[in-house]
């Protein structure tokens, strides 16, 4: 069975299929998946225990729940959690399970690189958190805003560990999040199945290439931001110090070239989602795919146009402001020209109200209030009385939850009998539905009414008398609410689980390949390599229109099929920039080890790369039928 | 300015209703900018307006669309067959395309025509330059020589340019009812003006996130009349020579105030007194003040002596130290030498 030829590697490759190590070890896209999905979702939780402190802290003006600091450094990691460490990764979580299985595929063109972009997700999530345990109040805890403005940033103003934290964290994020946009690229250029050409490909396929796109064009922006900011810290250099003739401005620009289309990271794939949902649960075709692949392409480039709206307020004067002003109402067009597609996708369907269903509507619903609010903050004059509002907090609650989380929770509900084998509880996903339905506008409708009446944002406290009161008070209910529907969707999963894995493999009547095979899958994905014709080729497989010849499942396979072997590499790998960004803290925390840590960092990661190039092939033939 | 703001009145009438009006009995929102009381805060806000119907209007359309396909084509039972599978439609499509189009032409002509409208302040506006600090604001008044602080006075009906920059980190000036915020950014100026329509007092706020008393950093507009305005100007520049008249206990405050006993003078200014430090807000007129601790705070005996006593209670994260350490009696002689200055 295994491959056990010599090899220069100093560990062998693991050969377990079960316990711990097995998962330690996984380089499987289905297993990759779940652990992202698990871990995003921990991460999910934890940033709405934070939005619920701070939600009690502002039910009532005045409040003392928590300090000033505490407040400033919720706000920071709630949404660092919410955007790096929940909603991203629950969507890498579906790029990773579905993609090689919407392609016709059996893994993603590196797995190895896969496990290590998890890995080092996981240690910079567990980074980007270390200071809660030495609490807010020595400013350990970033407290500086989820895009840590310079000069807030520097030493004299942000004297604590915080910052470093914040910022190293981000640097290990964002390698991972790189290093499986590549994967992603390569996986759906090259392992297509035969037949699929780009237009034959899923929506949601499309929408993880164009994200993975984003992701390597703006991801470098931020990175050099964080590491000027870190040497400013570490080494006093002078990026970002006014006296030294540095530029504050200039960072905001820098962050903001990757921070815009990171919006567009975290919603395209979501949309991809509810593009997948819709159709099979109206059972119709997606309306108007090709416009829906360029609106998408559409919004990925316009998304790197449009960074300095962010920054209306910041004295670019009334030239510059116009221009990206008018670039920022052009983005409306695709995106409006998406909602009528979702809509028309279900005139004339059959729609079935499932859980998954629901939150589709849900999420064209609540995006649409996202999306307009988002047109409002396109105007530039007027976008100076929003900006820095409730108002915006409303907008881009509106497209994170309403938009993202929505699709996440319809995606999830969709996919899960796919995942697990169990279809989730239908009763109890209404239940869940509704509450989070109802309990987000309730708790996020009501930013709308405050940013107009002139509430800024990040104020850990307000005065009464400004008619803020009551709409407070509205939001605060608004989470429990919320909370009680995400703890109802909690529920229904863990008593799905304990039910027996009886799910068909085609349990929605779907379209696309993943519902050819068992519910879950076996190991290798494809017993045969499909061959498709049309695009949602198994529903034209399974109500052919005339004499089309819609998929093929390929010849019958000859012989055992190659699996990739597990490797303990990439979570060494991952280990070695972790360890070095420790050091880096530790030169800011003056102890004498910082520069020896930092070179075993780089000492671990030499040695990872070193094992990885030489611990040879490994992996499993298998029988199609056996195993898993 | 143009056809975009005029109407204003039942424009804001609708919209207080879309949103905030909805609350029972709070028909007083002081910090609102849909109640604009200066021509920068009219046009910002009549455009925002415009936009606002737009997306409620668009909002209600899809809304009303989406609820009307869902339910029109929702699956029955004892349904057969499958439904015919569209794949497109080019002319439906480009119709939502051009509409939208068309839309946002029309919004972006009022948007570019604003913006150039409300950048640059008239000819002849009396300028003050506006500091940031953390956690309040200095104004400046260079032509008048008077400074002072958290609380800006000014010509009602008249333009007022405003240099804006910081001392430490970013800031934001904004005032909702006069104008939308433009940054206070250290190492720049950043030019804007305001203009108060009628005498009255506007709220505003730092809108820039800058470290632990962020949500503590506000300040008062003060809009005058003119005459009322020009006496300020003259009884103010007149007080450029120092407090006089104190009582004893107002004397044996400015003592402690200048001497290392109190140490105030290391931070603040009085005017015309050897107190001339630069770190925390020009004193001269704290006695005027309504309020303290950059709009925290009424100002009245008790909370002026608490907050002297522990600022930090009021402030975390200020740089003034607890005053714990002075003596009931002094602490009461400080308030009253700075209640005096006025």
């Amino acid at each position: 069975m295994a491959t056990a030829a010599k090899t220069l590697g100093f560990i062998p490759r693991p050969t377990a299929q079960t316990g711990f190590w097995s998962w330690v070890a996984t380089v499987d896209h289905k297993r990759i998946g779940i652990l992202y999905g698990v871990t995003g979702f921990l991460f999910f939780l934890v940033g709405g225990l934070e939005a619920w402190v701070m939600r009690l802290q502002l039910a009532r003006p005045g409040l003392e729940v928590v300090t000033a600091r505490t407040f400033n450094a919720l706000f920071t990691m709630h949404a660092t959690t919410m955007i790096f460490l929940g909603v991203m990764p629950l969507l890498a979580a579906f790029m990773n399970y579905l993609l090689p299985l919407l392609i016709g595929a059996r893994d993603v063109a590196f797995p190895r690189l896969n496990a290590f972009s998890y890995w080092i997700y996981l240690f910079g999530a567990i980074f980007i958190n270390i200071g809660w345990l030495k609490g807010t109040a020595g400013g350990d805890v970033p407290d500086i805003g989820w895009f840590g403005y310079a000069n807030l940033t520097s030493v004299e103003f942000s004297g604590g560990l915080g910052t470093d934290i914040w910022t190293l964290g981000l640097l290990l994020l964002g390698l991972g999040t790189l290093v499986s946009a590549f994967n992603f690229i390569v996986t759906i250029l090259n392992m297509r199945a035969p037949g699929m050409s780009l237009m034959k490909m899923p929506i949601f396929v499309w929408t993880v290439l164009v994200t993975s796109a984003l992701i390597i064009f703006a991801f470098p922006s931020v990175t050099v931001a964080l590491i000027m900011l870190m040497f400013d810290r570490a080494f006093a250099a002078n990026f970002f110090e006014v006296a030294a003739g540095g530029s504050v401005v200039f960072y905001q620009h820098l962050f903001w070239t990757f921070g815009h289309p990171e919006v567009y990271i975290l919603i395209l794939p979501a949309m991809g989602i509810v593009s997948e949902v819709l159709p099979v649960h109206a059972r119709k075709m997606l309306f108007g795919y090709s416009v829906m692949v360029f609106s998408t392409a559409l919004i990925g480039f316009m998304g790197f146009t449009v960074w300095s709206h962010h920054m209306f307020t910041v004295g670019m004067g009334p030239v510059v402001n116009s221009i990206f002003a008018l670039t920022t109402m052009a983005i409306a067009v695709p995106t409006g020209v998406k909602i009528f597609n979702w809509i028309s996708t279900m005139w004339g369907g059959q729609v079935r109200f499932t859980t998954a269903m629901l939150f589709a509507i849900g999420f064209i619903a609540s995006f649409t209030i996202g999306g307009l609010s988002g047109f409002m903050h396109a105007a530039a004059p007027s976008n100076t009385q929003q900006h820095d509002t409730y108002f915006v907090v409303a907008h881009f609650h509106y497209v994170l939850i309403g938009g993202s989380v929505f699709a996440l929770f319809s995606g999830i509900h969709h996919w899960f009998p796919k995942v697990f084998g169990r279809l989730l509880d239908e009763r109890l996903g209404r239940w869940s539905f509704w509450l989070i339905f109802t309990g987000f506008h309730t708790f996020a409708f009501p930013f709308h009414f405050l940013g107009l009446m002139g509430m800024p944002r990040r104020i850990y406290t307000y005065a009464p008398g400004l008619g803020w009161e009551l709409w407070n008070l509205v939001s605060t209910i608004g989470v429990f609410v919320l909370a009680a529907g995400v703890l109802t969707f909690i529920a229904n999963v863990v008593v799905t689980m304990r039910r027996p894995a009886d799910a068909p493999a085609d349990p929605w009547d779907g379209r696309t390949l993943e519902w050819t095979i068992p519910s879950p899958p076996p190991v290798y994905n494809f017993a045969t390599l499909p061959v498709v014709y049309l695009r949602d080729a198994f529903w034209f497989h399974k109500y052919p229109e005339g004499k089309e010849k819609a998929l093929d499942f390929g010849s019958p396979q000859t012989g055992p099929i190659h699996l990739p072997g597990p490797s303990l590499m990439p979570i060494l790998l991952a280990l070695g920039p972790t360890v070095a960004a420790a050091g880096v803290l530790f030169i800011r925390m003056r102890l004498s080890y910082a520069v020896p840590v930092i070179v075993a960092g780089f000492v671990i990661t030499l040695l990872a790369i070193w094992g990885w190039a030489f611990e040879g092939e490994g992996g499993a033939l298998i029988e199609p039928g056996e195993g898993d | 300015m143009g056809m975009w703001t005029r109407q204003r009145g039942a424009r804001r009438g609708l919209a207080l209703l879309l949103a905030g009006g909805l609350l029972a009995g709070c028909s007083t929102l002081p910090q609102t900018p849909l109640d604009p009381k200066g021509p920068v805060a009219q046009t910002q806000t009549g455009l925002l307006l415009y936009t606002l119907y737009i997306a409620v209007g668009i909002g209600i359309f899809v809304t009303a669309a989406l609820l009307y396909v869902v339910f029109r084509f929702r699956a029955r039972p004892g349904q057969t067959g499958v439904p015919l599978q569209i794949r497109g439609n080019h002319l439906l499509e480009i119709v939502w395309t051009v509409i939208p189009i068309l839309i946002l032409v029309s919004v972006a002509f009022p948007t570019v025509e604003a913006a150039f409208s409300t950048a640059t302040p008239p000819e002849g506006a009396l300028t003050v330059r506006a500091v940031g600090y953390r956690w309040w604001f200095a104004f400046e008044y260079p032509e008048l020589g008077i400074v002072t602080a958290n609380e800006l006075r000014i010509p009602a009906g008249q333009p007022v340019r405003l240099e804006l920059t910081s001392n430490d980190v970013i800031h934001s000036f904004w005032v909702p009812k006069l104008a939308g915020k433009t940054d206070m950014v250290p190492g720049r100026v950043n030019i804007a003006w305001i203009q108060a329509d009628e005498p009255d007092v506007y709220l505003g706020q730092c809108a820039e996130f800058c470290g632990d008393s962020h949500a503590n950093m506000r300040f008062l507009v003060k809009a005058l009349p003119q005459a009322e305005f020009d006496e300020w100007v003259r009884q103010r520049q007149a007080m450029a020579e120092g407090p006089r008249d104190l009582s004893p206990a107002a004397a044996r405050g400015r003592e402690l105030f200048e001497s290392t006993a109190g140490n105030c003078f290391a931070c603040h200014a009085v005017d015309g007194t050897k107190a001339q430090g630069a770190v925390g807000p020009n004193l001269t007129d704290v006695g005027q003040r309504s309020t303290l601790a950059a709009g925290i705070l009424e100002n009245d005996y008790e909370n002026l002596k608490a907050w002297v006593k522990d600022p930090a209670a009021f402030k975390p994260g200020t740089t003034m130290p607890s005053h714990a350490r002075l003596s009931e009696q002094d602490l009461d002689a400080i308030v009253q030498y700075l209640q005096s200055l006025k």
